[in-house]
């Protein structure tokens, strides 16, 4: 069934313009010292007895507005002088000169202190240091509503108003907005905190996005990041997904709207796909793991919500396969016997990448009792022979997943990534007679002009060879892929950034 | 409230504050535009065929242009580099400028 948007009728949509009445703005300080306290720190309850001898300071008080005693403390109840101001810990003393701060000093530090009061002999009674304790404004309960208040004008994206009686998930369902499954409300909270995962400002356009062929936005790659369930950290993997997937080669656009079963398949590589707790391990293509299923959801929704690229319109799949909901993965490299598909692809030790494939569902490999590695890849080339059709050479790419007990057989032989993929291509090579349309009983297959001669399955690197899943089973798996080349879709690796 | 809905700390926020989402799609206007009217005979017409380049499309390209010239109309034949692709926009103007009708070729 085709799904549209619906018509805002049940939406209040506002502009960009949206705001509370809170001020945005950063508030001037007051010329001289400028102190924040909060009356459940010791150390401020410590320093307290000082204050009234700081006769131009001004205190802030974060928490009881009668905190200190004997100072006429002006209450930061809202924390806005405290947000916008960078306050972390509290004791903090600044010295404003012209209303800019010139100096500050945190916690207590008695000569820090006597150097920004200027006074000579101060707390002399007083340890020489204390550390101070957190300021309320980075309180990890408050920090995210703190945010959306006071620098949600960050965020340039039309505001949809929900009615009191709105469910969010259902009406993001009315709406269109999401795969087929339940999404997390883009509140500008949460995308305040998504955006916290990367240095690039929200307004940095990180590709053309098919097939509407509009910019998206860092800041709307981080909406539909949160609809898809990602943590902040895993941002910087989304943008590069959509980088590598958004452009002439990648050919997302293709992808979206052949009619047959494939999507961006995203495999991770280097150290951070560990530091994000991604899984190359048991269940590598499976359930479970939050980064492996958010980040390629994420790069889905981007591809429906902000190209409008959706199934039943161009999307034109036949079929489709389950991995267009997410399928994305991290690559096995500490116990991989051969050198990672990102380092076979020019990337250099260290860094972080993924290379995106256009591909159908997995599919297994099973040879449970080869030991020798002749014998496994023989298994190997008869199974990566039938991708698509056993008939059809040189148009279709694969990933050939080698699970870690298939890898041990060729390890111990002493093949390498190279060696492999030579006996496979050495394995692969099509004799025109078996292949040309009518051959064993079957159309499909090569004109009959190629009848005399050998054609390769693959093509030159047709072949991405990964290293995953779980530690038993004498399994691998592959994954077939779409019209290859300069007519259909490359493979494609990119950097992860910042 | 609303059951499903993010909890709000009336602390920061207030009582009787909206319930903000953030819109995740491109927010584009789509500008509609007419088609032109259907010519009332194609006698006299150019008309473009547009070959995607799937297997057997000339097949039938081949067979309209065959019908289209014998109804008096002048045809001109166009190929897209690649199906898995949107014409170039080279093509595009090409066929736009030099034809008054186009025929898109869909085929397998």
């Amino acid at each position: 069934m085709v799904q549209r948007q619906l018509e805002p009728t049940r939406w209040t949509l506002l502009k960009s313009s949206y705001s509370p009445s809170v001020t945005r703005s950063k508030p001037i300080l007051p010329d001289g010292l400028v102190v924040i306290v909060k009356e459940e720190c010791a150390t401020c309850q410590m320093v307290a007895p000082l204050l009234p001898l700081l006769t131009d300071a001004t205190v802030y008080t974060q928490d009881n507005p009668d905190f200190p005693a004997h100072v006429d403390a002006i209450s930061d109840a809202d924390l806005a002088i405290s947000w916008h101001h960078d306050i972390e810990t509290v004791p903090t003393v600044i010295r404003v000169v012209d209303g800019v701060e010139v100096e500050r000093t945190i916690g207590w530090h008695r000569d820090s202190w006597r150097d920004i009061t200027g006074i000579a002999d101060l707390g002399e009674d007083l340890p020489v240091m204390r550390p101070g304790c957190g300021s309320m404004s980075v309180d990890p309960d408050k920090v995210d509503m703190l945010r959306a208040k006071y620098a949600g004008d960050r965020l340039k994206s039309r505001r949809i108003e929900l009615a009191d009686l709105d469910d969010e998930m259902e009406v993001l369902f009315d709406r269109g907005l999401t795969d087929g499954l339940p999404v997390t409300a883009p509140t500008e909270e949460r995308v305040l905190r998504m955006l916290e995962g990367t240095r690039r400002d929200a307004s940095d356009v990180v590709a053309i996005v098919p097939p509407d062929l509009v910019e998206v936005t860092v800041e709307k790659i981080a909406i539909n990041a949160v609809m898809a369930g990602c943590k902040p950290e895993y941002l910087p993997w989304v943008i590069a997904s959509l980088e590598a997937i958004c452009n002439d080669e990648f050919n997302v656009h293709g992808v979206l709207a052949t009619t047959m079963p494939v999507g961006p398949v995203i495999i991770c590589n280097g150290p951070g796909t560990r530091a994000i707790g991604m899984n190359s391990g048991v269940n590598v293509l499976g359930q479970g793991n939050r980064a492996n299923l958010t980040i390629g959801r994420a790069v889905q929704l981007v591809v429906r919500n902000v190209g409008g690229g959706r199934p039943g319109e161009v999307d034109r799949a036949a079929h489709g396969n389950p991995g267009k909901l997410s399928f994305c993965f991290a690559e096995d490299e500490i116990g991989s016997p051969f050198t990672s598909l990102a380092a076979s692809r020019g990337v250099g030790p260290g860094s972080n990448a993924v290379t995106v494939f256009a591909g159908e569902g997995p599919r297994c490999i099973v040879d449970q009792l080869a030991r020798d590695p002749d014998q496994l890849a023989n298994s190997f080339a008869a199974c990566l022979r039938t991708v698509h059709h056993p008939k059809l050479p040189l148009g279709f790419d694969v990933v050939l997943i080698v699970g870690p007990e298939h890898a041990r057989v060729f390890a111990e032989a002493g093949w390498d990534r190279d060696r492999l993929l030579a006996e496979l291509h050495d394995r692969l090579q099509l004799a025109g007679a078996d292949i040309v349309r009518g051959a064993h009983g079957m159309a499909e297959g090569v004109q009959d002009t190629f009848k005399d001669l050998t054609l390769p399955k693959f093509r030159d690197g047709g072949i991405l060879l990964v290293h995953a899943g779980g530690g038993a089973g004498l399994f691998s798996a592959m994954i077939g892929g779409w019209a290859n080349g300069s007519t259909g879709s490359t493979p494609v690796t990119r950097l992860v950034g910042t | 409230m609303a059951h499903g809905t993010t909890p709000k700390s009336p602390s920061l926020y207030g009582v009787g504050v909206a319930r903000l989402l953030l819109d995740p799609t491109s927010e584009r206007s789509v500008i509609e535009r007419t088609r032109l009217d259907r010519p009332s005979s194609i006698d006299g017409k150019v008309i473009g065929l547009l070959d995607i380049s799937k297997p057997r499309g000339n097949v039938f390209l081949d067979r309209i242009e065959d019908r289209l010239t014998a109804a008096g109309a002048t045809v001109k034949r166009y190929k897209k580099p690649t199906f898995t692709k949107p014409a170039p926009v080279d093509l595009r103007h090409e066929i736009a400028t030099q034809c008054h009708l186009v025929i898109e070729a869909l085929a397998d």
